[in-house]
């Protein structure tokens, strides 16, 4: 349906849009509830997450764990700093690669529009460097390449 | 895909982000692209160093002038890799896409 929207702001910031055809709290609840968030936060193709523990409330911690079947895989961990049912959540989070990245500091809104939802998640790196590193390393996130193309390189 | 770690991180930098603008409007010496920096030539080779190992960038020759272009391999395979995160990211929100709507049915076959 809608297409996604990925943009860097300032130095440290990426913040990614994508409109869903249901209501915030369904959003909402797929973002929070580990037997719906294994069902689609999964990267490529032939990844898979066995593991996804959440702790839904302020203060409690959530882990998520991922692997290609193949012996590759790599988990998330992080803390849920604020939760407000079913317009927003702000946690903070770190791959472990084994060794943990920088904190990812991340608020997520959820916003009803005429469509359904609209959903507003904007990641907070600590540095301009970590923000690069998390590119290189294989987040999902990728803008400073946009960078590259709105400057006409390409 | 090894060069990839020292492209990102060589993004990293603000000067060296300017540096590839500027050289996407075209070839530019190294004193073309100090011009508009508060820099010494030495500091602007630097960062044209690490430009150059990460694949960004190419050098040429023009008499004694050595004048900078964009790497494009080196840009490609850049814009390659976020392309395949990207696609990753939306394949996730595609999923999402049908996790919603089966919530929906879900409700309105409780409601029935």
């Amino acid at each position: 349906m809608s297409k996604m929207t990925l943009k860097t702001e300032g130095d440290t910031q990426v913040v990614v849009t994508r409109r869903f055809a249901a209501p915030p709290e369904a959003v909402y609840r797929a973002h929070t509830d580990p037997k719906l968030i294994q069902k689609w936060l999964l990267g490529p193709e032939g990844w898979t997450m066995p593991v996804c523990i959440t702790e839904t409330k302020p203060g409690g911690k959530f882990r998520y764990e991922w692997t290609n079947g193949k012996g590759g895989g790599f988990h998330i961990t992080g803390e849920y700093l604020e939760l407000e049912p079913y317009h927003r959540i702000v946690h903070v989070e770190r791959m472990h690669l084994p060794d943990p990245t920088p904190d990812n500091h991340i608020e997520t809104r959820f916003e009803a529009d005429s469509a359904g939802t609209l959903m507003t998640m904007r990641m907070t790196l600590p540095d301009s460097k970590t923000r690069a590193a998390m590119l290189a390393t294989g987040m999902e996130h990728g803008m400073e390449a946009s960078y590259v193309r709105l400057e006409g390189m390409l | 895909m090894y060069e990839l770690d020292a492209a990102f991180s060589a993004l990293a930098d603000p000067t060296r982000r300017a540096i590839l603008a500027r050289l996407a409007k075209g070839e530019a010496t190294v004193n073309e692209l100090a011009e508009p920096f508060e820099m010494t030539q030495p500091a602007i080779s630097q960062h044209l160093k690490v430009l150059e190992g990460a694949g960004l960038i190419v050098r040429r020759a023009d008499g004694t002038k050595r004048p900078r272009r964009l790497a494009k391999a080196g840009i490609e395979a850049m814009d390659q890799w976020l392309a395949m995160l990207r696609k990753a990211l939306e394949q996730n929100y595609d999923r999402l896409d049908e996790v919603l709507a089966g919530m929906e049915k879900l409700k309105k076959g409780k409601k029935r």
